[in-house]
């Protein structure tokens, strides 16, 4: 290791003694610690302390700040966020950061970064996000270059309920090592609760980025912005229990769907948010899931169990903070330890017969399946994975309700395997949830959901189903600020009667002109079933005008079918209208998104 | 020829005036409105217009605070009425009514105190098919209701099928002769190209109507006594069948009923409608065309309520009219022959017509052909429709005669009937079998009160009275409507209740079991509770003190209960 010297490190020489009689001693993994230690304190004291005034001058050497490309692929805003975040910590050790979207990012410029590093979800099938697409398909075509002297680091985002989970990180990481990259830190996979991981990414970064550097490179004086805005104190970690002011159903007798309209305070959090972002709800387990839960395994709903720092009764850990409702491999192979039911090993030993096994089945089916079980209940809740935040497309305009937001949320209730199933958070919602109860939010902004800057430009706006949400509050927020530009929404869903959500709310926004256009397709109505895409390629010669006119598209709600459907349907019309080529249609539509006029926020 | 006794009233157009006079011809914006799929509504202008061409908009109230709660419009649908000229449709109409009914309604059919059939529950996006469906049967639904002559009734008692089919065939000429001529309803449903050279002259266009059609609805019905079944007083035009010598000699003819009226306006009221003398059938459509263009100048066009013909009469004098009329025929009515009604209720199960054709009459409370629980009414019609060879006469007081059936197919119905325990109505009380409701609640927007879903439970309770007093097998009428407007003709029940609020009722009584005296307010604004001990004392009293043969609504009269209503005018004192 490097002796520190009074000129080469911003210490005096007391404690350049100590630290050079310390640091030498210590074994890898302790300098790992102390390291992220350092950087957790550095970062944590920033904001109160002004560290940045007390540090001593920077030393005469002349010294090249060291640049660092973070690339973030994100559909709901969480790798956007982690990615900002990282950038910050970054820019705080000294480094010169560049934090762009990837689709923002030109590839070309590829070969001139030394330092990439990757913060990127993973969508359905293992797909990438929106904003994704091209360059991950640019990596891997034939005009990826030769990477050398090109160092990278990937935080992958995903769930490991499904069966690719975080593929499109494990893509890039695999794919930047062929070309010739070397890892500044290893991949780290994150599931749903990705803050710790996501923390131990950036600290590991740090290390791996300081390592085998010369010392004259020391970092400069971070720069951190003092107009940075005031934010709330509430946050994923530190979320806000927030009044449930309404809690109605949307949908009329007789339908075979429920969607519930939730308006929720924000009153004292100093929480806002702007239309396109997302409320992360955490929610709590189904009261009769838990119970029987513990009936199953015996449990005493009143023993104190450890969570994190807290003890609380085993069936307050069970409800709000543990997920029970979903399996994955990993828990399945994690709780066979504490079985001794050969064919749970059998099981885990295979794993086509897990993965079909984990689909749709839950806790109460495993240790139902595979009794006896020999853990003791702290042991087992040490497996589970904490309760992960559902995020939903906000419904209404800070600026239209202040200190209001109101969501839209389908309940899911279906059948598997013998027992009607329930989605967590929208069933608390439907069933549970009364004005006056509260529920832990946060907010969780989506950059990549942005009515145009411009008020004067068009938008079309689809969202079928519970896609709605944004549209909403996309119209309360035009009402509110008196915008000029032309809209067009499509709506879809079963049938007209009992689900046109927010139906009085278009009439009205159509007959003061804020909306100045609707097409509805109910699909369930009359013999043929009729979707969103179908009313588009109706109206197509309209709707490529509006396009030629600078319109901004916008797509939200169902990812498998609707969103598919309609991106083709939009390359169908832009082919058939402008006149173009397949291709032509597609780079088209490909540089909407560029250029941001062609946003999704699909789930 | 102007009488200079005949005046129209002063006074500014009402809304529909004008409404009718912008829309060419009923036309209105209805071919567009129809066409949108962000509402299942339709403006309120063309709801008017929609009423000539046999349906309006409804809404199902049952819901509309909550749909309001959820951010829904009213639950919109349309009520489709079809016109069927003295009640009488084929098996294969039965079908495809009862299968429009099930696929577009609400799987129920309303059979209606006009004979006809409605439905109710049809999504705007249907009524097009439906009408087209309707079309392709040979039937349709223009002025089924709207400022225009209505379906034409005529008496469905079988026992005189001669006179019946004779008197079937007018009605149904009087129906099609009088009906608008604009091709408004074949453009907007139908898809008619319009035609290039077409008239473009009000008096082309409409000969009889004009441009504004009628000032109100106007409503004929043809009688043959002793049978009232078709209340021929409460018509704004009533023919009452002469026979002489088993033969159809003419008809009296009545003008100047209607049951409408509104709660405290005095200047509104039912009325009978007064013999004015007696015409040969050849004459019934000269006679009609002109008490029509009658009504047309002469009615108010300024205040809707007081638009029917019985208030033109009133206004005019009857002897003016009658001056008027003839000046229009250019010949005089005969004076008036003798006729005698003996009630204007159904007779129940089968009968032999005089052509040997049998006829069976089932009792349908409430005019609702449904499939119930333990009553498979609707399914049982439509089986009997699959192999029926006669046809099926939807009768005034909302039943349905399975008529015109062969002798050897007469086992055939009579096992369905069976299979399907479909009552001739002996399984109900008399008070029941005569009694009759309009739809009112839930799709009603005029209902203040239930009635059809409301009388079937009262009438359990008033049968405990009628039974403890011994009256199980007296027939009374018993006729309760959601308002004033009197589609279930309340006004000619011999008990009567006429909704207020929910839950409240104006109680009648007094009414000539023939159909031939109006009904006066006994209760006002009651409940369930003061209604049935209204009847633990008038019923067992009438039980205990009536002559021999004398019907319920006179002995109220000659008891003192109430005082007789000797004309409309004096309906509210």
């Amino acid at each position: 290791m490097l002796q520190l010297q009074v000129m080469n490190s911003p210490f005096n020489q007391e404690q350049t003694e100590l630290l050079n009689r310390l640091l030498p001693t210590l074994t890898e993994t302790q300098s790992l610690w102390l390291s992220g230690y350092l950087a957790a304190v550095q970062s944590s004291s920033l904001q109160a302390a002004p560290a940045v005034e007390e540090r001593p001058a920077p030393a005469a050497v002349p010294s090249i700040p060291k640049e660092v490309t973070i690339l973030f692929g994100s559909q709901t805003g969480n790798a956007q966020n982690l990615a900002k975040k990282a950038g910050k910590t970054l820019e705080e050790k000294g480094f010169q950061v560049t934090v762009s979207s990837m689709s923002d990012f030109k590839p070309n410029n590829l070969k001139k970064v030394k330092n990439l590093l990757i913060v990127v979800s993973t969508h359905g099938e293992g797909d990438p996000p929106d904003n994704a697409l091209t360059f991950h398909e640019f990596i891997h075509g034939k005009r990826a270059p030769k990477l050398e002297d090109f160092r990278f680091s990937v935080l992958a985002l995903g769930d490991s309920s499904y069966e690719f989970f975080c593929q499109t990180g494990k893509d890039f990481d695999k794919r930047l090592e062929e070309l010739g990259g070397t890892r500044i830190a290893p991949r780290i996979d994150c599931d749903l609760d990705f803050d710790e991981p996501a923390a131990e990414w950036v600290e590991a970064v740090l290390s791996g980025l300081s390592e085998g550097e010369s010392s004259s490179q020391s970092p400069s004086a971070a720069s951190v912005s003092a107009a940075a805005p005031a934010e709330s104190v509430y946050s994923r970690s530190n979320p806000f229990r927030a009044e449930v002011l309404e809690n109605i159903n949307l949908n009329g007798r007789g339908s075979n769907k429920e969607t519930r309209h939730l308006e929720i305070s924000l009153e004292g959090s100093g929480l806002t948010y702007q239309p396109g972002d997302s409320l992360g709800v955490y929610p709590e387990n189904d009261p009769e899931l838990v119970d029987l839960l513990l009936t199953e395994m015996n449990w005493d709903p009143e023993e104190t169990v450890r969570v994190k720092d807290e003890t609380v009764s085993l069936k307050e850990a069970l409800t709000a903070h543990f997920e029970i409702t979903v399996l994955t491999k990993l828990l399945v192979e994690k709780a066979a330890k504490f079985s001794g039911n050969d064919e749970l090993h059998q099981l885990v030993s295979n794993s086509t017969q897990l993965k079909a096994y984990i689909d749709g089945r839950d806790l109460i089916d495993l240790v139902r399946d595979f009794k006896p079980w020999n853990s003791t209940a702290q042991e087992f809740i040490s497996i589970l994975r904490k309760m992960p935040a559902r995020l939903y497309s906000i419904s209404s305009s800070f600026e239209a309700n202040p200190d209001e937001v109101h969501l839209t949320i389908g309940a899911v209730r279906y059948d598997a395997h013998g027992r009607e199933r329930k989605g967590v958070c929208s069933i608390l919602c439907a069933e549970r949830l009364q004005p006056g109860d509260t529920l832990p939010v946060f907010i969780q902004h989506n950059e990549n959901f942005k009515l145009p800057e411009n008020p004067d430009t068009p938008i079309i706006m689809v969202g079928p189903g519970t896609g709605i949400a944004p549209f909403r509050s996309f119209m309360q927020e035009r009402e509110e600020s008196g915008a000029e530009g032309k809209s067009w929404l499509f709506f879809g869903d079963q049938h007209f009667v009992t689900d046109f959500l927010y139906q009085t709310e278009w009439h009205k926004w159509l007959k003061d002109g804020v909306l100045s256009k609707m097409d509805v397709a109910f699909s369930r109505d009359g013999d043929e079933k009729v979707y969103v895409q179908h009313r588009m390629q109706e109206n197509s010669r309209e709707l490529f005008q509006w396009l030629e006119e600078g319109a901004a598209v916008y797509i939200c709600g169902d990812e498998k079918n609707m969103a598919h459907d309609v991106h083709n349907t939009l390359i169908d019309i832009i082919e058939k209208e402008g006149g173009m080529s397949r291709e032509q249609a597609a780079e088209y539509l490909a540089d909407m998104q560029k250029n941001k006029r062609y946003q999704r926020d699909v789930y | 020829m102007v009488n200079p006794n005949l005046k129209a009233p002063d006074g500014p157009p009402s809304d529909v005036e004008g409404i009718k006079d912008r829309s060419n011809y009923l036309r209105g914006t209805l071919a567009e409105v129809m066409q949108d799929r962000i509402s299942a509504g339709i403006p309120d202008d063309d709801n008017r217009l929609m009423k000539h061409h046999g349906s309006y908009l409804q809404d199902d109230r049952d819901l509309r605070n909550e749909r309001q709660k959820q951010k829904l419009e009213p639950a919109y649908q349309f009520m489709l009425r079809l016109r069927l000229p003295g009640g009488v449709a084929t098996p294969e109409q039965w079908l495809v009514v009862d299968d429009l009914a099930e696929k577009y309604g609400n799987g129920t059919l309303k059979l209606t105190t006009r004979q006809t059939f409605q439905m109710h529950g049809i999504l705007k996006w249907n009524m097009k098919k439906t009408i087209q469906a309707i079309h392709s049967t040979m039937l349709d639904t223009i002025a089924a209701c709207g400022d225009v002559n209505r379906n034409v009734m005529c008496i469905s008692n079988p026992d005189q099928s001669e006179i019946h089919s004779e008197v079937y065939e007018l009605a149904k000429m009087l129906s099609d002769d009088l009906l608008p001529r604009t091709r408004a309803y074949h453009e907007i449903w139908l898809d008619e190209e319009k035609v290039a050279g077409s008239p473009d002259v009000d008096e082309e266009i409409e000969p009889m109507y004009g441009p504004l059609y009628l000032p109100r609805k106007f409503k004929i019905g043809i009688a043959v006594p002793p049978s009232n079944d078709i209340d021929v007083f409460s018509q704004d035009l009533g023919f009452i069948a002469i026979v002489e010598d088993g033969k159809l000699t003419g008809f009296n003819v009545a003008i100047g009923g209607g049951m409408g009226f509104s709660h405290g306006d005095k200047a509104t009221y039912p009325q009978l409608s007064k013999v004015i003398g007696f015409v040969t059938p050849d004459m019934i459509y000269d006679v009609a065309e002109k008490v029509i263009t009658i009504q047309r100048d002469y009615g108010n066009r300024s205040v809707r309520k007081n638009a029917r013909f019985k208030y033109t009469v009133d206004r005019l004098g009857l002897e003016n009219v009658i001056e008027e009329l003839q000046n229009r025929l250019g010949w005089k009515l005969e004076e008036a022959r003798g006729f005698k009604f003996d009630s204007n209720g159904d007779r129940y199960g089968w009968v032999k017509g005089i052509r040997g054709k049998w006829h069976f009459t089932m009792f349908i409370e409430g005019g609702r052909v449904a499939d119930y629980e333990d009553y498979k009414l609707k399914t049982a019609l439509r089986e009997i429709a699959k192999v029926h060879k006669g046809d099926f006469r939807l009768t005034a007081n909302q039943n349905l005669i399975i008529g015109s059936v062969a002798d050897e197919d007469k086992a055939e119905i009579e096992s369905l009937i069976e299979k399907y325990g479909l009552t001739d109505g002996s399984r109900y009380s008399a008070l029941r079998r005569g009694s009759m409701a309009c739809v009112a609640l839930p799709t009603c927007g005029l209902a203040m009160a239930e009635a059809e879903r409301y009388l079937p439970g009262l009438i359990d309770k008033i049968d405990e009275i009628a039974d403890e007093a011994g009256l199980r097998n007296e027939e009374i009428t018993i006729r309760m409507t959601g308002c004033p407007n009197g589609c279930a003709r309340h006004a000619l029940g011999e008990i009567g209740f006429i909704g207020k609020a929910v839950g409240k009722y104006n109680m009648y009584l007094g009414a000539a079991f023939d159909g031939s005296r109006l009904s006066k307010m006994y209760r006002e604004n009651i409940g369930e509770e003061e209604i049935l001990n209204e009847l633990r004392v008038i019923l067992p009293r009438y039980a205990r003190e009536r002559q021999d043969g004398e019907h319920f609504g006179d002995f109220v009269i000659r008891a003192g209960i109430i005082e007789a209503t000797t004309d409309g005018t004096n309906f509210h004192d």
